[in-house]
């Protein structure tokens, strides 16, 4: 087990190299001088300003050891300063991360109260009304954009019947119950999509499961249905199910970028849409980097968690 | 693949491929024959109607401008058929050939190919798209770029898989026995072979395109205006959603149809090439 471990970790490590490497790449994929971006739009192009700028960000070095040193200043936490607020993009960031690490968690426990339940009973009833429905909602349910989906939320309980709020953000040390409700409609915007997803696979997991010999033995014996289901089969139908759900969160970080958008939430994700408009790079370089890193890590824990978890994985292979 | 006459009648015994197949029918009908279609012209401003529902005159109602929807949506199938093919073609020219050269080369090149593929898969489209639109602007072919990096690494890994198994089967070794090249067992045996996961995959791929299409257009990072997309046509309507919610119904409409259609079609498919592929596993047991 500890040797798995120490492989997983071993290619970890040149995974996270490459992807360093290709949001550098990004960077310098851009037509024009870099240095001249880093100044941000509609500032005075003064040469001397630029060489200090270019000494300053080693950009008069060949690019490998440009990347190199790039490379050396992330891994210290400095990923430059935004081009329109001149802040630390690493500071920005940090603030802006809790925000949209608040969101993804609630939508992603969303995103789980829906689906395993419904996956259960979907595989329980099968053929039947529940399953039937279920199964048809689900399908609806990942063909539907998230955000339109927020959208007629947002019409239904904002607008129609004014129950809860459409916009903005309240911090939950601040006030739980509001932040709550400020939270629960983007939430479950963000959160649909995989709810459906996970929905599916918790049920022909289950139905997999359920079709084995042991769990026939289980009946035999007189177990009731519930004791069988959620005694016997659950555990087993779970682990496939969990993979699912770990990856899903890679989904739900790149969601948020167009589910803070639409509830004026600020997460890294508006953060970065913002950047755009203002053709600040550095801001979205810096984004980018810490999404997908947060991606690769989920990915590498679920991972280990489905080892751990399911003891027929070969650890020596 | 099953005879070509079996597998059509197949198909289109299938409700689901039935639906998929009528629906994307209209879309590209819509998106070729647009300006027939188009009762009016999209930038055509009818200032005694604004923000209308259904009419007669409007069937689908009008905008903040009086320009009508119908025909803004009609045009905007264009928009989502150059992006779910545009952004499927890249990753086909180039995901394809990649799991090839991977599955039939293998050591240190399959090593590296597959590790930057495990790599850009870690970027989801939308924030590729993001990246790409702050490095080279917002425009049509920065949106179907993005999408099909995004979907590079996928047809990568499913070729080089099917390759794998293909390679271990008789007929294979057979050619490979026989003294034919290897390009040309991979284009007379591996790649036909394996065609049926791909089908598959690049109709689920085309459905997600739309999707991914239009969250950026909705954020405003995708395809500009005048141009209008089902996406950017929610932008503008979202605004408006307590005054006109039709505005923001119809094109969520739209794009939830097309979708649905890619993905039953793809569902149906998988259905009805699977059984093959189950065959192709056993006889790889049997050798």
């Amino acid at each position: 087990m500890r040797r798995y471990i120490l492989r997983r970790l071993l290619q970890f490590v040149p995974s996270l190299l490459l992807i360093t490497f290709i949001v550098f790449a990004l960077m310098h994929a851009v037509p024009g001088d870099p240095a001249r971006m880093m100044l941000g739009a509609g500032e005075s192009l003064d040469e001397a300003q630029l060489a200090s700028i270019r000494r300053e960000y080693s950009l008069d070095k060949p690019l490998p050891v440009q990347y190199v040193l790039w490379l050396g200043r992330a891994v210290s936490g400095d990923l430059g300063r935004s081009t329109t607020t001149q802040r630390k993009v690493a500071d920005e960031i940090g603030l802006r991360a809790v925000v949209t690490f608040e969101l993804g968690l609630f939508a992603w426990l969303i995103s789980a109260a829906i689906s395993i339940p419904a996956g259960i009973a979907s595989a329980v009833y099968r053929g039947r009304a529940p399953d039937i429905v279920g199964t048809a909602l689900a399908v609806g349910a990942v063909a539907m954009p998230g955000f339109w989906f927020g959208i007629m939320l947002i019409l239904l309980f904002g607008v129609r019947l004014g129950w809860l709020p459409t916009q903005g953000y309240i911090a939950i040390a601040t006030d739980p119950l509001d932040a709550l409700r400020h939270m629960l409609l983007p939430a479950l915007a963000l959160g649909i999509t995989s709810a459906a997803l996970v929905m599916r696979q918790m049920r022909s997991a289950l139905l997999e499961v359920l079709a084995l010999d042991y769990i026939r033995t289980a009946r035999a014996k007189g177990l009731a249905q519930r004791a069988v289901v959620l005694g016997h089969a659950l555990r087993n139908a779970m682990l496939p199910v969990i993979t699912v759900m770990g990856l899903e969160i890679g989904r739900i970080f790149a969601g948020a970028v167009v589910i803070e958008t639409l509830f004026g939430i600020p997460g890294m994700g508006r953060l970065m849409v913002q950047a755009v408009f203002q053709r600040d790079f550095t801001v979205v370089q810096g984004g980018v980097l810490v999404m997908a890193i947060a991606v690769l890590a989920v990915n590498f824990v679920t991972d280990l968690l489905y080892a751990v978890l399911d003891p027929r994985i070969r650890y020596d292979a | 693949m099953p005879s070509a006459d079996t597998f059509l009648g197949q198909l289109l015994r299938s409700p689901r491929a039935l639906f998929g197949l009528a629906v994307l029918a209209v879309v590209v009908l819509c998106a070729i024959f647009a300006d027939a279609l188009m009762p009016y012209d999209t930038e055509e401003m009818d200032f005694d109607r604004l923000l209308e529902a259904t009419s007669a005159a409007h069937l689908l109602g009008t905008d903040q401008l009086g320009r009508d929807t119908l025909s803004r949506l009609i045009l905007g199938s264009q928009v989502a058929m150059q992006v779910s093919c545009g952004a499927v073609g890249i990753g086909v020219a180039i995901g394809i050939p990649l799991g090839l050269v991977s599955a039939m080369r293998g050591g240190w090149i399959d090593d590296i190919i597959m590790r930057v593929m495990d790599a850009i898969v870690v970027f989801p489209s939308l924030l590729v798209a993001v990246a790409l639109a702050a490095a080279l602007g917002n425009s049509l072919g920065t949106v179907i770029l993005a999408i099909g990096i995004a979907n590079v690494p996928w047809l990568a890994r499913i070729t080089r898989g099917q390759a794998l198994s293909l390679r271990e089967l008789d007929f294979v070794a057979a050619a490979e026995v026989a003294g034919t090249t290897r390009l040309r067992v991979m284009q007379r045996h591996i790649l036909p072979n394996s065609l049926a996961p791909l089908i598959v995959q690049t109709t689920l791929g085309m459905g997600y395109a739309v999707l991914t299409e239009a969250a950026l257009g909705f954020i405003g990072v995708g395809v500009q205006p005048p141009t209008p997309t089902w996406g950017t046509m929610l932008q503008q309507a979202f605004p408006l959603l307590e005054r006109q919610p039709m505005l923001s119904i119809v094109p969520g409409v739209a794009i939830f149809i097309l979708v649905l259609a890619f993905n039953l079609l793809g569902d149906a498919l998988r259905d009805l090439l699977d059984p093959r592929l189950r065959g192709l596993a056993s006889a790889r047991a049997a050798t």
